[in-house]
């Protein structure tokens, strides 16, 4: 458990020199603190931005940093000598997965200041869910991926395809047809309406099941392959 | 300390080791010598436990492997050639994360890099170290918890003669506080001049072992003696009485340019053992 806090300590202490992985966390929350200040056009609808910017957010974010952070690691064989000093691939594999989720967690909290403060809760709760299924698949893309190389080429589409389907969708009737499979369109609809009333059995099942895969893959790919 | 018993292990069809034996005492450097892809790395994974092995024995501290606790671990110090760092951190904060690892207080960081010479280098990021330094950075992880082991694969390969004395220097020192250390090299001036015992191994068998001296000595069997003349001619005399009124001339007239005696080396008893220089590997392959 100690260990946990440990891996924390020192993702921390990394991320603030990783620029590539810092931007990550910072770009969106930034943009959407200007573009909802700096844009408005008329006939817009409502927080447009924090709700768009959002779910690529969730896309992106996590998913790429928990990718890259896990290749790296076993690319530079650093998490060879973590094991070998007793730490365990479930703490090492928690560790980052908190510290990540909490990162964008803070990422969240910032771009949910422009919202009434009756939304939040609703607003981080949607967040939260989101930040852990990028997680997993992160994760599970980290433990295949041999090199950092290797992981960018597994992220980038699936990245592409989560966090672009949502903004798509909005141009195109086919795209959104199509994009309603994934998980990030289904918390866009969601933060569309802004409560738990009135969910509908298909956001829910998608998202479930979009968890249920992303949570399969990490634990298939964490049998086959351990963290070697 | 360390003990194996008939070790084999094979990758796929490939037999890498068959039929270790080791008996490693307390508080001696132990090297194990061998060309490139002899089973080096492989025989100190298995070791340590971080690969499994197909049959015989291993006891490390009187214990199998896979029943060493994490306090056994703790007392173990492991520095593989190609375990790496945290690049970005400073050196301080790469072995902060180990002390938070171990339990052990941040004090012992700047003790273990005045120890192996890198206190100036403290707040550098790992990236920005020269190769040597790198190296020393990574001893310090390793002599932080104060290990009553102590392996290294390859602890000097590719780094400057004067890191490499002052590594050698550092890895007596541990011996010295009791430690008893296990490492591998193909350097055998480095192995001649620096470990208690040595292992030949070739091609995933130990074909020679004992103290690096008491091996030459067994393998002089030809005992010559080599002259160079000022000529630039070079003679080779037999060990005999015979030889001496020969000697005694050519000082007399002033023709001896050097003279030595051709004891074998651990090279010369290697190549003669298994027809094959140690680092013939390398050598081709920067040819
Ligand atoms: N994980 C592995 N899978 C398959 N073969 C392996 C594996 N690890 C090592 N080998 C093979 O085992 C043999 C011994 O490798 P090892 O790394 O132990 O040699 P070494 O003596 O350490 O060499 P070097 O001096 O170059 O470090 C080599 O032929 C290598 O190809
Ligand atoms: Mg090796």
């Amino acid at each position: 458990m100690r260990n946990i806090g440990i891996i924390i300590k020192k993702q921390l202490r990394d991320t603030l020199k990783n620029k590539t992985v810092l931007i990550q966390f910072i770009m969106f929350p930034v943009m959407t603190l200007i573009m909802e200040h700096a844009v408005s056009i008329p006939d817009m609808p409502e927080f447009f931005f924090t709700k768009l910017f959002s779910v690529m957010y969730i896309g992106m974010a996590p998913l790429t940093s928990v990718a890259s952070i896990i290749a790296e690691e076993k690319e530079k064989n650093t998490l060879r000598v973590l094991t070998m000093a007793n730490v365990k691939s479930w703490e090492y594999l928690a560790g980052v997965g908190i510290y990540v989720w909490t990162l964008c967690m803070a990422g969240a909290g910032v771009m949910a200041t422009g919202l009434p403060s009756s939304d939040i809760p609703f607003y981080l709760c949607i967040m939260a869910t989101g930040f852990i299924i990028s997680i997993a698949m992160g994760a599970a893309v980290g433990i295949f991926a041999p090199n950092q190389m290797v992981a960018t080429s597994l992220f980038m589409p699936v990245m592409m395809v989560f966090s672009f389907a949502p903004m798509l969708a909005m141009f195109n009737d086919k795209i959104e047809k199509a994009a309603r499979v994934f998980y990030t369109q289904q918390l866009r609809v969601l933060l569309g309406q802004m409560t738990f009333d009135g969910i509908k059995t298909e956001t829910v099942l998608v998202i479930v099941l979009n968890a249920l895969i992303a949570l399969s893959i990490f634990f298939a790919a964490f049998k086959r392959k351990g963290l070697e | 300390m360390i003990t194996a018993k008939r070790l084999c292990k094979s990758f796929s069809e490939k037999q890498v080791l068959s039929g270790i034996d080791l008996d490693i005492r307390p508080g001696m450097i132990f090297g194990l010598l061998g060309p490139s892809g002899a089973g080096k790395t492989t025989l100190i994974k298995i070791i340590t436990g971080q690969m499994g092995f197909d049959s015989g024995e291993v006891n490390v501290f009187g214990k199998a492997v896979k029943d060493l606790t994490g306090e056994d671990k703790k007392r173990i110090g492991i520095m593989m050639d190609d375990h790496g760092v945290y690049d970005r951190l400073t050196v301080t904060d790469n072995l902060k994360i180990f002390c938070d690892i171990y339990g052990v207080p941040y004090s012992a960081v700047s003790r273990v890099l005045k120890e192996v010479g890198l206190d100036d280098s403290a707040k550098k990021p790992a990236m920005k170290l020269s190769k040597g330094m790198l190296a020393r950075l990574k001893l310090a992880r390793v002599f932080m918890v104060d290990p009553k082991i102590i392996f290294l694969d390859e602890p000097t390969s590719g780094l400057d003669p004067m890191t490499m004395k002052y590594i050698h220097k550092l890895i007596r020192d541990k011996r010295a506080s009791g430690a008893t250390v296990f490492l591998t090299t193909h350097n055998m001036e480095e192995a001649a001049t620096l470990c208690d015992e040595v292992a030949l191994l070739n091609e995933g068998k130990i074909v020679e072992r004992g103290a690096p001296d008491e091996i030459c000595r067994r393998y002089n069997h030809q005992k010559k003696i080599d002259i160079h003349l000022t000529s630039g001619e070079d003679i080779e005399l037999d060990h005999k009485a015979g030889s001496a009124e020969m000697i005694t001339r050519l000082l007399e007239q002033g023709m001896l340019e050097t003279i030595h005696s051709s004891e074998p080396t651990l090279e010369s008893v290697f190549l003669e053992l298994t027809g094959r220089k140690l680092d013939q590997e390398e050598e081709e392959m920067y040819a």
